[in-house]
């Protein structure tokens, strides 16, 4: 069982506002959720390998030569200022 | 009249000159918008089309997009707060490759919230209704792709499936969906929702359909280094050989559901197709597998909406708040749910008994399938355990709305492409048979896809 703190955690984790009936709706249904998923203890998995993608995959290299138009992409941006995306101070 | 028309009733039409690029486009425009009134499988419409293509294998072809793909200059919303003013800046690697052989994009299709769902309800925009029965779900999470291909909006559509999200609506609205194998088809311009597990593809008419629209967006990408060109094979289809899972027709699958599909395993019997029950021992757990992994990857990739680059941003009092306050207006329930337990199962002290054990789970998943492919070259069996169900009926309740995926996950899970080709119907809503096969078989299931779509 998670506690209603422990769903705080995860929340600041994920940095998503989650109000006060948000947290205990969560809390239960996530207890329900992960009371269902439990039912992966009874396998033993501890000699099996992971999975992380089906496919084998290989490192593919590549230039990296920027193709598209900055301009549109600023577009979609809520503020910018010249060619740079505005953000409020980080320090 | 200019309509039920299949992609080759297209371009033969065209090439005959009994009706133009222009016409056929407008006439199912015309109809998209109208039925939509009634269906709500749209959110958005191409409005102005500005040249006309020439030429190409699929000339004046008109489609539907789920509004998880990117369409330059089309806005692309996942049914989400979030980006429900975004436009997108570029073309997905599938929409470049059928604009360039003159198919033409109707609009964008509803779905569930960031492709999160079982039911199409999850949307901003409101919920998919089915055409068989406007009461109940449209299946999800690509539900209005569906409905647009069997209510004749548009002539195929795009999806992308992650856990069933092709299959399992064209299951529920009686079309055909094929989920490629993983790789099979770049996922460049796809909005990720699990990216070990997503992957784009058709929902059409027919299986022939299914099959020329997969042969165009198939193959190689550089802009996605998990896609693969597929070697071509020829199979002879006289000695076919079907495995039966056993644990697929356990508790669970409704009892309509089962007697169509033991009909047409039956008359497939009588065309020759040899027919033997195999295990997958480890189905019952691909369900929570599946939970575990697809959250995991969705919390990751959702991390991307902060308010920052594009889309919803909601000032703070700092740059930290902001974020909080983005994510927290900007993402529905499920979306939220979903972030919150893969952030769970990857967080310290939890990764190993969850995120760690689940990826080894997958593994023996993986492994039932490779064991059965041996003996067979398919699996058949059900897509859902049910037929669409009545609207709200599982909306209150995540787990029961899972169940809807317990026969779908696990080919997400293993890689495998899978079809759904309706074969019935029970109490008068579709049922779809799903077939299976080995990594990079499609043509070997296009072609009994079109064996079963022939004695169904």
């Amino acid at each position: 069982m998670i506690s209603k703190k422990e769903v705080e955690h995860i929340a600041n984790l994920a940095k998503l506002e989650l109000g006060k009936k948000e947290v205990e709706k969560m809390q239960g249904e996530m207890n329900q959720i992960l009371e269902y998923v439990e039912m992966l203890n009874q396998v033993d998995a501890s000699k099996i390998a992971p999975t992380s993608h089906s496919v084998p995959l290989e490192n593919v290299y590549r230039e990296d030569n920027p193709e598209k138009d900055k301009s549109e992409m600023l577009n979609q941006a809520p503020e910018t200022e010249k060619d740079f995306i505005k953000v409020k101070g980080v320090l | 009249m200019i309509e039920n028309l299949t992609i080759k009733d297209v371009v033969q039409g065209i090439k005959r000159k009994e009706f133009s690029v222009k016409e056929v486009f407008e006439s199912y425009l015309k109809r998209a918008k109208d039925k939509n009134k009634e269906l709500n499988s749209f959110i958005s419409f191409n409005e102005n089309i500005k040249d006309l293509p020439e030429q190409g294998s699929l000339l004046g072809v008109p489609f539907s997009v789920k509004d998880s793909i990117l369409v330059k200059g089309m806005p692309c919303t996942c049914a989400s707060k979030m980006l429900e003013n975004y436009q997108a800046v570029y073309n997905a690697t599938c929409i470049e490759r059928l604009k360039r052989q003159g198919a033409l994009i109707l609009g964008k299709t509803n779905l569930d919230e960031f492709s999160m769902g079982s039911s199409s309800e999850h949307s901003i925009f409101g919920r998919v209704k089915n055409p068989h029965d406007l009461e109940r779900v449209a299946g999800g999470t690509s539900g209005g792709s569906a409905v647009s291909v069997f209510s004749d909006q548009s002539v195929f559509s795009l999806g992308a499936d992650t856990g069933g999200s092709i299959r399992q609506p064209a299951s529920f609205c009686g079309v055909v969906g094929l989920k490629p194998t993983y790789g099979a088809v770049s996922r460049y311009g796809l909005v990720a929702h699990a990216s070990s597990l997503d992957q784009i593809g058709p929902l059409c008419k027919n299986v022939d359909d299914a099959e020329i629209v997969f042969d165009i967006i198939k193959g190689r990408d550089e802009k996605d280094s998990t896609s693969i060109d597929l070697k071509e094979e020829t199979f002879p289809l006289t000695e076919t050989k079907v495995g039966v899972p056993k644990e697929y027709f356990s508790e669970g699958l409704e009892k309509g559901v089962k007697e169509v599909i033991e009909k047409v395993l039956k008359k497939a019997e009588e065309q020759g197709v040899k027919i033997q029950e195999v295990s997958l021992p480890h189905s019952k757990y691909a369900l929570p597998c599946y939970y575990i992994i697809s959250t995991s990857e969705a919390s990751a990739n959702l991390a991307r909406f902060d308010g920052i680059r594009y889309g919803l941003s909601i000032k703070g009092k700092d740059l930290w708040d902001g974020y909080f306050k983005t994510k927290g207006e900007g993402f529905g329930d499920e979306v939220k749910r979903r972030i919150m337990l893969g952030s769970f199962c990857l967080s310290s002290g939890y990764y190993d008994a969850y995120y760690l054990k689940a990826q080894k789970v997958r593994t023996l998943i993986k492994d039932d399938f490779e064991e059965v492919f041996k003996k067979v070259d398919f699996i058949f069996g059900p897509v859902s355990p049910f037929p669409a169900f009545k609207a709200g009926e599982r909306l209150d309740d995540p787990l029961k709305m899972y169940l809807a995926d317990i026969y779908t996950v696990s080919l997400n899970l293993a890689g495998l492409p899978g079809i759904s080709v309706p074969v019935g119907k029970t109490n008068n809503l579709p049922v779809g048979l799903q077939i299976i096969s080995s990594p990079f078989s499609e043509k070997r299931i296009f072609k009994a896809a079109k064996l079963i779509e022939s004695i169904c």
